[in-house]
């Protein structure tokens, strides 16, 4: 059993493990006298059946009797869950995409066996004619990203603590034991200009800083990890990917404090993430990184996981903290701030995943090394999961200060289909929708709020022609309406008007007078509401009446969907390609469609209901909407 | 001292302030809708939910709660600028949007301060429309009415029954438009372990809880010409019913109270002050019984039906605890049916008793099984000080013109001792006034017990009762008298007898008195009163009421007499806790 009872343990253990990682890093283009699979194990891939897959390759190796030379286990996300489930074979640095069960014998007969790279397998870049790439190194979804905060993900397995250590994990910990002042840890961060990951973006050095300047004996430190933006999956990733990254980021925040006792706030719905976590906690826990005198040092700390039941709202730190406390989720008035007044009243820091999975590697490499990529007031990297009309649905870390266009178009590969871009929300539902003419601008905090959105989280959801913009915005205060607290007035009862004035803008019942009160009361709200959630959530609104004022109006003067997805505001009509089968006609729940048989059908309009059933009964695709 | 500045002007106010507070000492008005501050009795609700109190602070990209922001050396506020109107008029046409607009009909009228917030923001159209929420109303209580279509959230009733009642039955439940306050499950509040206190009533803006309304139920039978209809009036009553006719608080209106029910029709006007005598005759007798045989001490007051509840949902285990001796209101009930019927010569079963009582708790008690000895509820009506005034109104009177009138004899005739039960601390010391003198057998020349006088949550004194201390306590608030009482069941704390009000500061602060609105002044001015009219009374011990001699002479034969015990005494039932 792995004991590290000192500082000395821990270089012995890491001597030990390193050897684990030469197939991964130090690769031998030439000798493949030895081999590695690492298949994706996160949640996106597992459901692809990738646990199947490894179960079946681990018997094809055997049967193939090279059990000795290759070795086959589960690693985190690799970021690139459209083409999942993911198998790397190191050292060949080859990237073998949505693997099924039954590839698993013929990359056993011709790859492990034969050296013959599967075309079949690779990643064809539509970019290059779709032309076979064999290493990551090569995919445009790759060339521009830069892995911090998801180094280890893809890279070890997520359930061996001798993995993480043999990556160079708990030396960050070990290096502020050993050697820093909390205060130094608290200065380090400082420097490496670290904002906070969940959507605040507040310096993470100067909320420790706060926190640590408390008085008294009682401090906890607190991991949201109540990931709730819909489509934002980067801290599941990293807690199924690199859970001790987590607890190791946790230790050093809760040293730099003069905090020993930490709590993770988890979503009940992350049942991977949970098991993966906990297990990588029991096991710090018995090898001595967690718990009483930690190295030796006389440090102690522990941590807890605390299960949220999934409201969208204890993402916000107050109504977080109100949870664990066992009370109901419901945000309180700032100030105090957790860091002066949180859980049970003692000073308190909330950081969320991905932040702390930065930590160890910011102060293994200095805060300076972390400050030297990024934007001016926004430093290093930041991970985006991007999704919606785009081709490379996935997740990608990327230097700060990287410009929309890049991500959207060489990361993300483009608009699915050829069509054509129309805005990109980030933020989640609390963000707003840059429009095309804003693609330039580079991604830091400020520059996304003065577009009128948010960093965020990290979600970026791509909408192309085909998306009405007034049905987003609808689709939002959809969200954010069930999931408010109901504590304040504002985000209660006036996200609940906002949604009906764009119900019925979007139903055609909507006029002038209605996108002025839909304003000011989008505007009031943001000055208003009492936590993040209320105040953001008019965000989708204000920004797409912003960017696309003239879809608003054509559906309140011109009573027409320019996107053509309001049902309400369109005619159905029967095209002249009609031949008249009568399909249609039968299948009408209204009765509203009349004409001979071979002759061209008639839609009365008026009777329509626009339940769409004619238009999925005819043969010959002669019913349009507009 | 922090030092800002408000609409220009410079204020200094002490650190930890609200920006409320600093324009209240300047005399700016912020209006406020959710925020209510009992600081006396530990109530602070500042959830800072209803956003009504939004101002302007220089260098915040928001707008800030007056009320639950705390000052800032250099802070400069702006409270009505046209952006601070335009947001505080939308908020509140938000709220206005999703609350039934029936206010001609609403028990509140004129008394709701969502209406007076409107007035004040000259609200004339409503902006917003939609869907409003649709909650069952429960009418399960007998003592209120929970409409939850009136809730403002405020969640002032929430912070009450949790933070100073300690009852814990009301939470916030559900999410989003359909959150709401409501007891676990949102079951009906009768099956809760809502002790029918009445102080979520009492500090309600809105009519979302008030009380049941018995007006009505009063007319009826004094028109009836086949019933004979008595009232009775609590000693509380009469320190607050003057507020609602103008009467500076603290004005005891006894006397105009008894000449505007006689004016109404009721056949009798009695006292419970009275039957407050009673209690202490058979509580002093059950404490002396208690003392000498070696009995379980300390002895617990049971005039409180809302305390009443709460020790049989919270302490089942102690049930022997608190003395058997029925309220004071159920006392008159079972004296009025028996011994007053066969005194008047009218048949029991004709009789109408209805009691003005401060306390919606008391509605609650006289439905009791207990309380309705082979069927024949001890009391038929209840309403509160507020029913009385609207009776009042409705009848036309010009009450603070009135004449003062007496009760009728037998049971109008009272002691100073039965007055102050009224106020917290009032039936230990009429109790001591009693026991001590039939301990020792000597004259009790101070009467006054000053230690046991006050709105603080928990007295405590030691009283040398000939060469013995017997040590008393009092508590009223039930969050304090659980502390109390978990001392107790702990070991860590012995008294002999120990008082308990569920209402902070006692019957005068009770749930159906006219609205303090958060007015603590109010409270003491009441209780000033009831001391007041002690003072001035020339008997001042329950055992010297020359009526209440009768009674025991004529009719009960002794304290804890057979007779006295099915009468006069009841028994209590283990509750949930939860």
């Amino acid at each position: 059993m792995l004991k590290i009872a000192n500082f000395r343990d821990l270089d012995k253990a890491y001597a030990e493990f390193k050897p684990r990682m030469a197939l991964r890093t130090e690769a031998d283009h030439k000798s493949f006298a030895k081999r590695e699979l690492l298949i994706c194990g996160g949640t996106g891939c597992q459901s692809s059946n990738s646990l199947i897959l490894l179960e079946v390759l681990k018997k094809e190796i055997k049967a193939a009797g090279l059990e000795d030379q290759v070795t086959a286990h589960i690693t985190g996300c690799f970021g690139f869950c459209e083409k999942g489930p993911i198998v790397k074979v190191f050292p060949d640095d080859v990237f073998y995409v949505e693997v099924g069960v039954d590839d698993a014998a013929e990359i056993v007969e011709s790859h492990l066996k034969n050296n013959t790279i599967i075309t079949r397998l690779l990643y064809k870049d539509p970019a290059q004619g779709n032309k076979p790439i064999a290493s990551h190194h090569e995919m445009d979804f790759y060339k521009k990203q830069m892995r911090v905060a998801l180094c280890n993900c893809g890279l070890i397995n997520p359930e061996e603590i001798e993995e993480y250590i043999a990556a160079g994990g708990y030396q960050a910990l070990a290096l502020c034991l050993e050697k820093k002042k909390p205060q130094d840890v608290v200065q380090e961060m400082k420097i490496s200009g670290l904002r906070g990951r969940g959507g605040g973006g507040f310096p993470t050095g100067i909320k420790w800083e706060v926190a640590a300047a408390q008085p008294g004996p009682v401090k906890y430190m607190v991991c949201n990890a109540d990931e709730g933006d819909p489509g934002a999956f980067m801290d599941r990733s990293i807690l199924e990917g690199d859970p001790h990254s987590i607890i190791e980021g946790m230790a050093i925040a809760a040293y730099a404090i003069g905090s020993d006792r930490g709590f993770v706030y988890i979503r009940a719905e992350y049942p991977l993430a949970i098991q993966r976590l906990q297990r990588a906690v029991d096991q710090s826990r018995e090898a001595g990184l967690l718990g009483k005198n930690i190295f030796g040092s006389g440090f102690s700390f522990d941590l807890e996981l605390k299960y949220g039941a999934g409201a969208f709202v204890c993402g916000e730190e107050t109504a977080l903290l109100r949870s664990i406390e066992g009370g109901r989720g419901e945000p309180t008035s700032k100030p105090p701030f957790p860091a002066q007044s949180g859980l049970w009243g003692k000073p308190t820091i909330i950081n969320n995943v991905e932040t702390l999975a930065n930590v160890p590697q910011i102060l293994r490499r200095g805060g300076a090394w972390f400050a030297s990529f990024g934007s001016e007031k926004s430093k290093g990297t930041k991970v985006f999961a991007l999704a919606g009309k785009i081709n490379n649905v996935g997740l990608v870390e990327v230097p700060m200060g990287i410009s929309l266009k890049d991500i959207i178009y060489e990361i993300g590969g483009g608009i699915k289909n050829g069509k054509k871009f129309k805005a990109v929300q980030t933020g989640g539902p609390s963000g707003g929708c840059i429009p095309a003419a804003e693609l330039d601008i580079n991604i830091d905090y400020d520059n996304l709020i003065a577009a009128g959105s948010m960093m965020g989280s990290g979600g970026m959801i791509v909408m192309d022609e085909d998306n009405c913009m007034v049905d987003i915005a609808k689709f939002y205060l959809d969200f954010t309406m069930e999931e408010s607290c109901g504590k304040c007035t504002p985000c209660r009862i006036g996200n609940k008007r906002i949604h009906e004035i764009l119900t019925n803008i979007t139903e055609g019942r909507g006029s002038l007078e209605d996108l002025e009160k839909l304003k000011n009361l989008a505007e009031v709200i943001k000055d208003t509401a009492l936590c993040g959630l209320g105040q953001t959530a008019p965000n989708p609104v204000l920004s797409t009446m912003k960017h696309f004022w003239d879809e608003y109006v054509a559906h309140v003067v011109d009573k027409r969907c320019p996107a053509r997805v309001c049902t309400h505001l369109l005619d159905y009509f029967i095209t002249d390609s009609c031949v008249g089968c009568g399909l249609c006609k039968r299948g009408c729940p209204v009765s509203c469609i009349t004409g001979n048989k071979k002759e061209v059908h008639v839609i009365d309009n008026a009777l329509c209901i626009k339940c769409g059933s004619c238009i999925s009964k005819c043969p010959t695709k002669s019913i349009v909407r507009q | 001292m922090v030092s800002l500045k408000i609409n220009g002007k410079s204020v200094e106010v002490p650190e930890g302030s609200t920006i409320l507070d600093a324009a209240g000492k300047l005399g700016v008005h912020i209006p406020t809708l959710c925020r209510f501050d009992l600081h006396d009795i530990n109530l602070h609700n500042q959830g800072a939910s209803c956003r009504v109190c939004m101002v302007e602070v220089a260098g915040r990209r928001n707008l800030a709660p007056a009320c639950a922001t705390p000052v800032m050396e250099g802070m400069d506020v702006k409270t009505h600028t046209p952006k601070v109107i335009n947001a505080r008029r939308v908020v509140v046409e938000l709220i206005l949007s999703n609350h039934p607009k029936t206010c001609l009909t609403c028990p509140k009228n004129t008394n709701c301060e969502l209406q007076a917030l409107a007035a004040e923001l000259s609200i004339g159209n409503i902006g917003f429309s939609g869907k409003t929420t649709q909650h069952k109303i429960d009418y399960s209580s007998p003592a209120y009415v929970r409409d939850m279509n009136k809730c403002v959230l405020c969640r002032r009733c929430e912070t009450m029954c949790t933070q100073v009642q300690t009852v814990n039955a009301l939470s916030g439940l559900n999410r989003g438009f359909t959150t709401t306050v409501g007891p676990a499950f949102n079951m009906p509040i009768a099956e809760s372990t809502c002790v029918s206190c009445g102080q979520c009533v009492a500090i309600c803006p809105t009519a979302a809880l008030s009380e049941v309304n018995n007006v009505g139920k009063v007319w009826d039978a004094i028109r009836n010409p086949d019933k004979f209809v008595i009232v009775q009036t609590a000693p509380a009553v009469r320190a607050a019913l003057g507020e609602a006719f103008g009467l500076p608080a603290g004005v005891p209106v006894t006397g105009k109270m008894a000449a505007a029910l006689r004016m109404f029709g009721f056949d009798k006007v009695y006292d419970t002050d009275f039957a407050a005598d009673l209690t202490i005759m058979e509580e002093a007798s059950e404490f002396i019984h208690r003392l000498k045989h070696g009995g379980r001490l300390p002895i617990l007051t049971s005039c409180c039906p809302g305390w009443v509840k709460f020790f049989e949902h919270q302490f089942s285990d102690m049930l022997d605890v608190p003395s058997t001796c029925k309220s004071p209101q159920q006392m008159f009930g079972a004296i009025a049916k028996t011994w007053l019927a066969k005194e008047l010569k009218v048949d029991p079963a004709k009789m109408v008793v209805v009691s003005v009582m401060p306390c919606i708790a008391k509605k609650y008690e006289a439905g009791r099984a207990e309380m309705a000895p082979g069927g024949v509820p001890d009391v038929d009506i209840v309403l509160t000080t507020r029913e009385l005034a609207k009776m009042i109104r409705e009848a036309g009177i010009n009450f603070a013109q009135l004449d003062d009138e007496g009760f009728d004899d037998p049971m109008g005739e009272s002691t100073g001792a039965g007055v102050i039960f009224g106020a917290s601390g009032g039936v230990l010391e009429a109790a001591l006034r009693t026991a001590y003198e039939w301990i020792t057998g000597k004259t009790l020349d101070k009467v006054d017990f000053m230690d046991l006088r006050g709105m603080s949550g928990i007295k405590e004194a030691t009283i040398d009762v000939a060469g013995t201390p017997v040590s008393v306590a009092v508590a009223s608030g039930l969050g304090n008298a659980r502390q109390l009482l978990e001392a107790i069941r702990a070991g860590e704390k012995q008294y002999h007898v120990i008082e308990v009000m569920a209402c902070p500061g006692g019957c005068i602060d009770g749930g159906g008195q006219p609205y303090h609105k958060g007015h603590v002044d109010v409270l003491l001015k009441r209780m000033e009163a009831l001391y007041t009219e002690d003072k001035t009374k020339v008997l001042r011990k329950s055992h010297e009421n020359p009526f209440i001699k009768k009674l025991y002479a004529e009719f009960l034969g002794e304290p804890h007499s057979e007779l006295a015990h099915k009468l006069l005494h009841t028994s209590y039932v283990k509750r949930p806790r939860m």
